[in-house]
């Protein structure tokens, strides 16, 4: 039984650390990349970074008060209701923060990029198991 | 001596990348120069070795950094200043989920009842769960500290969990024999 316990804690160990191997350098660890519609309509993915805003933001303003749910994609942010006042929009209004006629600077990201949570150090984030 | 300063300086400078080189950022777009590097105000942090290799909670409680609570007013933070001992974990050390680093950053919806009940052991979950993404995992490998540092959440071992638990046991039957 418990040398069971003991394997089965090892292999934890194991599949974690792999996964680290596998996901050196690229991003800064809890990048998002949003990429649903961006670049079927002609623009680069955006580019959300945590640090930064985390440094400003407790998560709860985000997630809690604006209603952004804690899953990657899950929120249908559009650009008609960033302009609204929503998501984004309810800081990038020029007022709290620099408004959304600054396109290049949340659609900075390369084409091609997959929608999802990147880690510059150590795990992949959730879903990938 | 020279030698040592320079290794430690690329040391830290290898922390963070470069927009430009993470592999994420269009090198060619005219604003990434508008951009901030993340070395800029990552490095003047509480540094720790893994994640954003910022020690954040630290950040937060030295005043490094003062994020704002609400974007409409300024409101109070509820904090609430409760460890839990979450057990069944098998041969690997027993869980503390301290609820005072999580309210300093949190609100109590982000977690309950959607993801944790308000009742010690009441929600069952395995670390299969949390490695694949749900409860503590949630945020845990995407945004807070990752995965593999295991003994940060599994922090005390069983001897020291069984005096803790019988503490509060007392504690609760003296409370009960006072009413
Ligand atoms: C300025 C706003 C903002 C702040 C502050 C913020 N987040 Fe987020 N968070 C987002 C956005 C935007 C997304 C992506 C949502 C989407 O794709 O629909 C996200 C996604 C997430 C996800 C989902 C990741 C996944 O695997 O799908 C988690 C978990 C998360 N955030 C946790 C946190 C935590 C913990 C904090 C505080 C340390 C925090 N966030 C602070 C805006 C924010
Ligand atoms: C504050 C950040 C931000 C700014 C500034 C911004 N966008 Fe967006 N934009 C987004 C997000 C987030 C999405 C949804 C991403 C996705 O899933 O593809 C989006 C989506 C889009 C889309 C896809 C279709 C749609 O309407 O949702 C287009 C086209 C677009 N933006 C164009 C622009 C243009 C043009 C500007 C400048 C006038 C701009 N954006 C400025 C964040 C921004
Ligand atoms: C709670 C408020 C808030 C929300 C919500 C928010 N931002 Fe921001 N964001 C800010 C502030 C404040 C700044 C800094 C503005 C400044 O420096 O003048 C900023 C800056 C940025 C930057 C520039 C970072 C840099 O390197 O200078 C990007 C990119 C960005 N936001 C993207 C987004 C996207 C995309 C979303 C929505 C998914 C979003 N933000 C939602 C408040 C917010
Ligand atoms: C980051 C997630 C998270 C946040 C935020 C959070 N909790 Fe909890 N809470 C938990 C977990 C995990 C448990 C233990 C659940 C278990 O043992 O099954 C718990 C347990 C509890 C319990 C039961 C304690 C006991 O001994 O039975 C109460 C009461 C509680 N939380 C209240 C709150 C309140 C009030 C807030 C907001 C101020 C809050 N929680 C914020 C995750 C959270
Ligand atoms: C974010 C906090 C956290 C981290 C980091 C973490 N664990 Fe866990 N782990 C838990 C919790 C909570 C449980 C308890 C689940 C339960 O109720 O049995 C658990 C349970 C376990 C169990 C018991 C069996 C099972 O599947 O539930 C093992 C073994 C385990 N963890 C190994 C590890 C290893 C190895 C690592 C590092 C690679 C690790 N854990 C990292 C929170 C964590
Ligand atoms: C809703 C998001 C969220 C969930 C769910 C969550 N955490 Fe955390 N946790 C955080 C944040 C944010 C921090 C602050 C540090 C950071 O971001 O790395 C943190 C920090 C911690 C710390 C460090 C405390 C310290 O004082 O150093 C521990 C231990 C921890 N979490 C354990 C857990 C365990 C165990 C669970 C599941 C029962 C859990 N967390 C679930 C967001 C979360």
């Amino acid at each position: 039984m418990r040398l069971q316990r003991v394997a089965r804690f090892l292999i934890l160990c194991l599949i974690v650390m792999s996964s680290g191997i596998a996901w050196q350098a690229n991003a800064e660890y809890a990048d998002v990349v949003l990429n649903q519609k961006s670049e079927k309509e002609g623009v680069r993915p955006v580019i959300f970074p945590h640090w930064f805003h985390r440094i400003r933001f407790k998560c709860k303003v985000c997630h809690a008060e604006l209603g952004f749910k804690m899953r990657v994609g899950s929120n249908h942010i559009s650009m008609e209701n960033i302009t609204a006042g929503e998501f984004c929009g309810a800081c990038h209004n020029g007022d709290v923060a620099w408004s959304a006629d600054e396109c290049d600077l949340c659609h900075s990201g390369k084409p091609g990029l997959k929608t999802g949570i990147r880690g510059g150090h150590e795990t992949m984030g959730p879903g990938i198991w | 001596m020279g030698l040592l300063c320079v290794l430690t300086l690329t040391a830290l400078a290898s922390n963070w990348q470069k927009l430009a080189e993470d592999g994420l950022h269009d090198p060619t777009n005219p604003a990434l120069k508008l951009l901030q590097d993340p070395t800029e105000s990552l490095s003047v942090l509480p540094p720790d070795s893994t994640g954003n290799k910022v020690d954040w909670i630290r950040a937060l409680q030295n005043g490094d950094i003062k994020p704002r609570s609400n974007i409409l007013e300024q409101l109070e933070d509820e904090i609430l200043d409760l460890d839990v001992l979450i057990m069944a974990a098998g041969s690997a050390p027993i869980v503390r989920f301290p609820h005072k680093a999580h309210t300093e950053w949190l609100d109590c919806s982000n977690c309950h009842e959607h993801l944790f009940k308000s009742k010690a052991g009441a929600t069952q979950f395995t670390m299969l769960d949390i490695l694949q993404g749900e409860y503590c995992g949630t945020c845990h490998g995407a945004v807070s500290f990752p995965l593999t540092e295991c003994n940060r959440c599994h922090s005390v071992d069983p001897d020291e969990a069984n005096r803790i638990q019988r503490e509060m046991a007392t504690a609760k039957a003296e409370a009960d024999d006072k009413q």
